[in-house]
């Protein structure tokens, strides 16, 4: 925050309950901006639940109560001033499978302008540009925005939705596993396109590949729901190269040795 | 397991095999071969009557014209009342609607409107909208009615479209930054209306052959052409019947022409909402 950067979370105490059942519990940490920050452990810990939290996409699905604080830049996301649908377009969000719209590769960028009310091509078309070319996709579509996006590759569409996020100018972007249903090709350059977009963007980013958390994340927050009676918590949340190498937490040694998980 | 013990469970699940085959196959032909029959009866019983006086003349000159305006009226006077509050209702049912008892009431309730019979619907259609709000034996009276009958089936699969469009796409759509109702209307209808297309046509159709509803609340033997919402009409169904059920003066030419008229008109409208479909289809894939 003193950096002056946009995109900066502070975690305090975040718990989050599906009905009456509480998932994650005791949360706290911080997530710095225009870094990338891994959220990592086995199926089931609350990753992607605390995913959700950052950008109250758990509001859409009926019964979740999140408590604690989640602030961005010092703002109580969770307070009543700010609208979920507006912190949406501040907190864009990438998801496991790329789920580009049925409708053109222009559209499918423009839509998140659109929504906030963009309507002139004067604007939109240079907005559709940058963002392509921040997901690096637009060498392979720059000529052809009329194209339906459904006649991409699997890697592009998943590029697409990218650049779709970006298109809102969002702070910060949520990735749920971004490249696990990709090839290995395709996730390469997922992987190198979140490498040159940490600069201008803070990314937070679920995943299950611990050797991509290790290649694309300046810091990894390890997650363990360690029985079911219990709620999942964080175990430890560092800067990559020292939870790789030397972790605080025998848990945490165990998860990354590949001992369980 | 013995070789030969095996051998014989390995036959005998290829008997069944081809049995069921034949058995599924003769229902499906036996389906196929009623249609087809009933259509070639009523081509064989009702194409003679067709002439251009029989299609554009009142009854006293041997034709069917009033009836075939009044249907049309009739239809469409469903089709805007019945759509509009469907499809919306089928929105509501499956974007808003909480998950819960009160939503499931609302369910079983649309699921046992769809079971009502139609003179049920004729009757209620005679004290709500004939008397109780006074719109009299009237095309007005019998839109609503039909629409009363038509509404279960539009909001079922409105809904059941709605459905089928994959969450993930209302999920990237609220991700970046959308309203609920930006949503629907951006991704979640369009992708959806080929099947809500379907449905309404589907409980269009119906409503245009159903004698039942418009029995007290629309028709009459004899009308001249409806000038306004509130005059009686004739009818394609009702017409069939009557003439069907004259004591003394039979008319079968004017009965299977009328018929005839009635199937070729809704298979027209399912054609080219057909057509509509496969064109919107070829858009939408997943």
């Amino acid at each position: 925050m003193s950096t002056g950067k946009l995109g900066a979370f502070e975690l305090q105490e975040v718990s989050v309950a599906y009905g009456k059942e509480t998932a994650i519990a005791g949360v706290s940490m911080s997530i710095e901006a225009h870094s990338v920050t891994a959220l990592i452990g086995p199926s089931g810990c609350g990753k992607s639940t605390l995913l959700r939290c950052l950008n109250r996409m758990n509001d859409e699905l009926g019964d979740v109560r999140v408590g604690g604080r989640i602030l961005l830049d010092g703002e109580d996301i969770y307070s009543r001033d700010v609208d979920p649908v507006e912190l949406r377009s501040r907190v864009g969000q990438v998801f496991q499978r790329p789920n580009p719209f049925p409708m053109s590769i222009y559209d499918n960028v423009a839509y998140g302008p659109r929504t906030l009310g963009t309507r002139s091509r004067a604007e939109l078309d240079p907005l559709v540009e940058e963002s392509l070319r921040r997901a690096a996709l637009w060498d392979e579509v720059g000529k052809n925005l009329k194209k339906h996006a459904f006649e991409l590759s699997g890697g592009q569409q998943q590029r697409l939705c990218i650049a779709r996020a970006l298109a809102t100018a969002p702070e910060v972007l949520l990735m749920d596993e971004p490249a696990s249903a990709l090839d290995p090709i395709s996730s390469q350059m997922i992987e190198d396109t979140i490498a040159v977009l940490s600069s201008s963007v803070t990314i937070v980013i679920v995943t299950h590949n611990m050797q991509q958390a290790a290649r694309i994340s300046d810091r990894t927050a390890f997650m363990l729901r360690e029985s079911m009676d219990r709620p999942a918590g964080l175990v430890e949340v560092g800067d990559t190269r020292t939870m790789f190498t030397k972790p605080v937490d025998p848990r945490t040694e165990a998860y990354i040795t590949g001992r369980f998980g | 397991m013995s070789a030969s013990k095996r051998g014989a469970r390995v036959r005998n699940a290829h008997l069944v095999e081809v049995g069921m085959k034949i058995v599924t196959g003769a229902a499906a032909a036996s389906v196929m071969l009623s249609a087809a029959g009933l259509l070639a009866y009523l081509l064989y019983r009702g194409l003679p009557s067709i002439t251009w006086d029989f299609l554009t003349k009142a009854p006293r000159y041997g034709g069917i014209f009033p009836a075939i305006v009044g249907t049309f009226w009739l239809v469409a006077g469903t089709a805007a009342f019945a759509m509009p509050i469907g499809i919306a209702a089928g929105i509501y049912l499956s974007e808003y609607a909480p998950r819960g008892r009160r939503t499931r009431l609302i369910r079983l309730s649309i699921a046992n409107m769809a079971g009502v019979p139609s003179i049920v619907y004729g009757l209620f259609g005679l004290a709500m909208f004939v008397m109780f709000f006074g719109f009299g034996v009237s095309v007005l009276s019998g839109s609503l009615t039909l629409a009363c009958l038509t509404l279960p089936v539009i909001i079922t699969t409105t809904e059941e479209a709605l459905r089928q469009v994959p969450q993930d796409l209302r999920q990237a759509s609220l991700a970046l930054g959308a309203t609920r109702w930006r949503t629907i209307r951006k991704v979640v209808l369009p992708a959806a209306l080929p099947g809500i297309v379907t449905g309404a046509i589907l409980g269009l159709s119906r409503a245009a052959g159903e004698t039942a509803p418009v029995l007290f609340t629309a028709v009459f033997f004899s009308a001249p052409l409806p000038m306004s919402p509130l005059d009686k009409t004739m009818a394609l169904p009702y017409h069939i019947y009557i003439m069907a059920t004259q004591p003394n003066k039979p008319q079968p030419g004017i009965v299977w022409g009328s018929a005839l008229v009635l199937v070729a008109g809704v298979t027209i409208i399912n054609v080219v909402a057909a057509l509509g479909r496969s064109r919107a289809r070829r858009r939408v894939t997943w």
